[in-house]
């Protein structure tokens, strides 16, 4: 039986070493090798190489075809003295590695040397644990859940679509929610608004849907604006900058702000609405995909746009659109996945259908399209108002997302 | 005879039906009987005897805007999809 000594030797004597200068010429090259930290996760922690991926040795032959996909590539290890990294370099000959070395040496020499290091930002144990189930999917994983701490999210409206939504993407672990509504909880929305509940009636929205929020996930900062949104306050509501704006307001006029300045600003959209059974969802990628006036160029008249109001809807309903609001919102935010860009989705609940349509940018749109005629916010509340012939379905009679 | 299917927004202008059959060989023979027939529609779907600029139709699942308008052609077989837009949240 062979000592740890032999054992070592013998996979020395197999294996590429280089020395701490050596590689760093070989990272300073054109063609660097991938650099991966065998070490345990309190070493990584106490500081790392700059540009390595962390794959603890014990998880090496599991993790490493994800890391470093390119058998053809070279791969650069090291641990804290170069005898961990010679083992899990010959690991990767067995896999196929062409080329695995390992730092001789390892973290200790390569310090010694004085050549650069860097502290990682790490979750921390408390959240290690509550975002557990995240960071065992391949495509989020620690550096997903940190981006997700480092994403703002902005919610048009806290009702029926923004309750899921908000719930959902505050318990994900988004760092900053903006929500906007200018509504206080009645009764007639608990049936489907379940941020909010019987004990915060009279509350507005926004405070009800903060308290909810700052209980599921004390991380999240919910930055309340409780106001309607108009051509008045949308720049600065816009202001501290937004990743992704969730759309789920009840009515067209925000709708139509929302879009405008979604083109205006680069921001994407994940839009949803819903009707009684039905539902749509879609994302408006500013540049990539068509926006919301390629679709409809201009909204109805006041007493051709029923509300939520009058029409009904499902309760439940709003918890399907607005959850694959927050799936669209949570992908674009860790830039994962096919989001519905040029694509509605069409969910028909009493079929139990869900449908896609293709949707294309328009060349004439009159804000992204190719001359734009629209160039300035329109406040369609005060447009639709005038001169019309029915003002009992008024869309200014709502404020966001009731 | 095309299969129109009826937005729940619209179906209160077609005695709640969620699907209509209609005739004409492109989109506004097919939209003129339906009007003929619901004339409540015609304000929902049409403006100016053009497109209303709040609904879309598509053929086949394409955007008619994105074809030939109002002249885009329909077959027998066609489904017809009428989406206006739809603001509640």
């Amino acid at each position: 039986m062979p000592t740890y000594r032999e054992l070592l030797q013998a996979a020395k004597a197999e294996i590429e070493e280089v020395s701490p200068m050596r590689a760093r010429e070989l990272l300073e090259s054109d063609d660097p090798p991938a650099l991966i930290d065998v070490r345990e996760r309190d070493e990584w922690e106490q500081g790392h190489i700059e540009g390595a991926v962390h794959v603890p040795r014990g998880y090496l032959e599991s993790r490493i075809e994800q890391t470093a996909p390119d058998r053809s590539r070279p791969v650069l290890l090291y641990c804290a003295a170069g005898n961990r990294s010679a083992f899990a370099a010959r690991t990767l000959a067995e896999l196929g590695y062409e080329r695995a070395i390992s730092l001789a040496g390892g973290y200790t020499d390569w310090q010694r040397s004085g050549l650069p290091t860097e502290l990682p930002r790490t979750l921390g144990p408390a959240r290690l644990t509550r975002y557990s189930r995240h960071l065992l999917i391949p495509e989020g994983g620690e550096s997903g859940q940190l981006r997700l701490l480092d994403s703002r999210i902005l919610l048009i409206g806290a009702g029926g679509l923004g309750s899921p939504a908000s719930l959902y993407l505050a318990a994900a672990g988004v760092g900053r929610l903006g929500i906007v509504d200018a509504d206080v909880v009645d009764e007639t929305n608990l049936q489907r608004q379940i941020a909010h509940s019987t004990d915060s009636l009279g509350e507005p929205k926004t405070d009800s849907a903060r308290r909810r929020i700052e209980a599921l996930n004390p991380d999240v900062e919910v930055v309340p604006f409780r106001e309607r949104l108009t051509s008045e306050n949308i720049e600065r509501i816009l202001e501290p900058g937004w990743d992704v704006i969730v759309d789920g307001a009840d009515n067209f006029p925000t709708r139509y702000l929302v879009n405008d300045a979604s083109v205006w600003h680069d921001i994407p959209v994940v839009h949803g609405s819903i009707f009684r059974f039905e539902g749509q969802v879609t994302v408006f990628k500013p540049g990539s995909g068509p926006c919301y006036r390629c679709l409809f160029p201009q909204p109805p008249p006041p007493e051709l746009a029923p509300s939520c109001a009058e029409g009904g809807v499902l309760g439940v309903l709003p918890g399907v659109i607005g959850s694959i609001q927050a799936t669209e919102a949570l992908k674009l935010a860790l830039d994962i996945g096919d989001p519905l860009v040029g694509r509605l989705l069409l969910y028909d609940a009493l079929s139990g259908e869900f449908n896609e349509m293709k949707l294309r940018r328009n060349p004439a749109c009159p804000v992204c399209g190719e001359s734009p005629t629209i160039t300035d916010y329109v406040d369609y509340v005060e447009f639709c108002a005038g001169p019309l012939p029915s003002p009992a379905a008024s869309p200014e009679e709502n404020g966001s997302g009731r | 005879m095309s299969r129109v299917r009826i937005p729940p927004t619209l179906r209160s202008e077609t005695e709640g039906a969620r699907e209509v059959e209609a005739s004409g060989a492109t989109v506004r023979e097919l939209l003129d009987d339906l009007v003929g027939r619901f004339p409540s529609l015609r304000g929902q779907l049409l403006e100016d005897e053009e497109l209303a600029p709040f609904v879309n139709v598509y053929v086949e699942g394409e955007d008619v805007r994105t074809k030939d308008g109002l002249e885009t052609r329909v077959d027998e077989s066609s489904t017809v999809i009428l989406l206006p837009a739809m603001a509640g949240g």
